[in-house]
Order: structure tokens, then sequence, then C-alpha cells
């Protein structure tokens, strides 16, 4: 029992461990419910982390199926969204609060 | 308006969805009203907390405080409704024979009604605080809020009346089998939520395994989509699982039939034929 408890915590450790940090940042804006830059290009086949900045005082959601992620970022806020590994292709997002205006699309190549 | 109408009632039917099949579920137990309606009202009153503090939350842990948050209550869905299936597996036999020989009421407390109750809540909790910061939104950037509050406020209506058609929907189906259906209906929606909590789990930045994508159907059924967020909610379907999901979605299905088994089984009251 005692043996099987640890590798249960050691398999859990190995498999719940965030991977370490990558260096590269992407950032994406929101200003008057629109995204800055519209297209973000980022490398393909590897996780990428973007930075989202909520400039406008009213919360967004960042929603995206092809890219898994639906994320709401409050107002004066910012948010982190973790993608990939990705094939190389365009992947398109929206802020689902503001459908209308708020769209862009990630570029991985 | 309608904008608004078809935002806040594609949040509302998947909680609204997951509410009729659990009180179709306990159909004929007694005292279920009042903790489904505790469920929906604790539900209301957390997403109202979480809505208020969406940026402290998001903020927590390295900014993946709602994913881990969204995980969590994710997972907290998936035991209770496993406890349930297990309960119903050990016990739905007699209250079926209950049902048929008294009428319908089956006493309180013979049936663990919180966990359904907790299950209610942390749907409501999950997809109503998206409904309350959207309308949050909508009324702090002024231009005309009224419209698009009363379009939200119906989609609300909507949403509830959704759950009506469920829940009547589901009592059409004989008395004989029900208990059956909802007990593969909730083993559905397990499997569902926990391949969803595992995927917010790796947005969070843990579990990044598996990661590839297993199929693509979103040519058939897109994930966008009323039916698609319908399908979601009902049998978890996904236009791109991932290995990982699929994996925690076959696991947490076989995990069910285990366990029910397990609760079914009494030796005491083996009688020879």
């Amino acid at each position: 029992m005692r043996q099987f408890l640890a590798l249960f915590a050691l398999a859990a450790v190995v498999i719940l461990s965030p991977a370490a940090a990558r260096a590269d940042d992407y950032v994406l804006t929101i200003k008057d419910h629109k995204f800055t830059p519209t297209e973000l290009k980022v490398p393909a086949n590897t996780r990428v982390i973007i930075t989202v900045v909520n400039e406008d005082t009213t919360p967004e959601e960042f929603e995206s199926n092809i890219l898994k992620v639906e994320k709401v970022i409050p107002g004066k806020s910012r948010g982190t969204v973790r993608i990939g590994p990705l094939k190389p292709g365009r992947y398109p997002f929206v802020g689902e609060f503001h459908e209308a205006t708020a769209k862009g699309v990630v570029i991985a190549e | 308006m309608l904008g608004a109408l078809i935002i806040v009632f594609r949040e509302v039917i998947e909680a609204g969805l997951i509410v009729g099949i659990v009180m179709a579920a306990t159909r004929g137990v007694s005292g279920r009203g009042r903790w489904i309606g505790i469920g929906i009202g604790a539900g209301v009153f957390g997403a109202t907390l979480v809505a208020a503090f969406a940026g402290a939350i998001s903020q927590a842990f390295e900014g993946s405080g709602q994913e881990l948050f969204n995980a969590s209550v994710l997972a907290v869905a998936v035991v209770m409704l496993m406890w349930h299936n297990a309960w119903m597996a050990r016990h739905g036999r007699e209250i079926a024979a209950e049902m048929r020989n008294v009428g319908t009421a089956v006493s309180e407390g013979a049936k663990p009604l919180t966990a359904l109750a907790i299950v209610v809540g942390v749907a409501v909790l999950r997809e109503g605080s998206e409904v309350v910061l959207f309308l949050y939104g909508v009324l702090a950037s002024g231009t005309s809020g009224m419209s698009i509050a009363l379009g939200g406020l119906l989609g609300i209506v909507a949403g509830a009346a959704f759950t009506a058609l469920t829940y009547y929907g589901l009592l059409a189906i004989p008395q004989r089998y029900i208990f059956s259906v909802t007990g593969w209906l909730i083993a559905l929606l397990a499997a569902g939520m926990a391949a969803s909590s595992v995927q917010f789990l790796n947005n969070a930045g843990f579990a990044e395994v598996l990661g590839s994508t297993v199929w693509d159907t979103s040519w058939l059924l897109s994930d966008g989509s009323i039916l698609g967020k319908l399908m979601h909610t009902l049998i978890g379907y996904t236009e791109r699982p991932t290995q990982l999901q699929l994996a925690v979605y076959l696991g947490t299905l076989l995990a069910m039939a285990v366990l029910m088994r397990i609760a079914r089984y009494r030796p005491q009251e083996r009688v020879v034929a």
C-alpha cells in the first residue's frame, strides 16, 4: 500500500508538474472590443503562452474552439492563455462578448 | 437585443440540460424540489461572487486561476455524479418498487439528494458567472444597455423553458426504464465533464501530455453551434478531442461501471431459487 501511494504520488507529480516556463511570450491586446494584432504569428509544433491584455473596462471572453480555449478576461486586466502544440495553419479566435468586432487569427508556422 | 438573448441562452441551456436530467433522475423522491432549489440558489449566488472576484480568480496561480477553478468544480461534479449512480445501483430497485406501490413519494433522507444539489449548484455557478459578467459588461458600457439587458433576461427565461422541456421529455419515458435511462445520461454527463476538466488543467499548464488531436468532426458538428453545445453537455462531444480527453472520458465511464457493479453486489441477499 505504501509503495503504491508513493508511486501514485510520483505519477501525480510527473503528470501535474507544469512544464518549464517558455521564454517567448506573445501578447494580444483588446481595446475598443478589437484585438491587436489581428494576426498573431507563433511557431508550430510547440506550446505557446499568450498574454491577453484587456484595456477595455468591460470583460471579454477569449474563445476559440479550434484552439480549445475559453477564458474570461475581466476589464482592465490580463489573462494567460496556453495553446498548442499546433500544426502549421490558421486558427481563428473571437471575443465572445463582442463577436462582431473582436476577431483575430493565430498563424502557426 | 437578439445578440444578447442568444449569448445568454447559449450559456443557460448547458446548466438547464443538467438541471432537467437531475430532476428526472430524482423523480418521485420527496424533498427533491427543495434540494434542487437550494442548488440553483447557491449556484446563482456563487456565480455573482465568482463574477465579482473574476479579476482576482484570473490572476491567481500565475494567471491560471480561472482554469484551475473550472477544472476543480467540474471534478467535484464528476465525483458527485459517480456517487449518485453508485447509490442508485444499490437502491434504485427499491425506489422503483416503492414508487409503484405507494404512488410517488419515497421517504426523504433515503437518498443523497445533496450530491445532486451540488451538481446543480456547480452547473449554475459555471455558466451563470459568464452570464453575470456579460450582462455586467453590457450595463457598464452604457449604450443601449436596457435593450441588451432585456435580451439577456429573455435568454434566461428561454433557458428555463428549455429545462422544463428536457424534464418533461424525460418523463415521457416509462417509469420502468426511467432510472436506467437517467443512469446512462448521468454516466455520459460525468465522462464529458471529466474530459472538460482535464482540458482546463491542460490550459492551465498542467497535464500537458497526450495533446494530439484524435479526430476532427468540426465539419459535421461545430462546438460553437447550439446543437454542438448541447451534445457537449449531454455526452461530452467535442469537435477535436485530444488523446488525453478521450482517455479520461473512457476511463470515467469504466470507473463508473466498476463502481456501480461493486455497489450492486450484496452477498447477504443471495437467495436459493
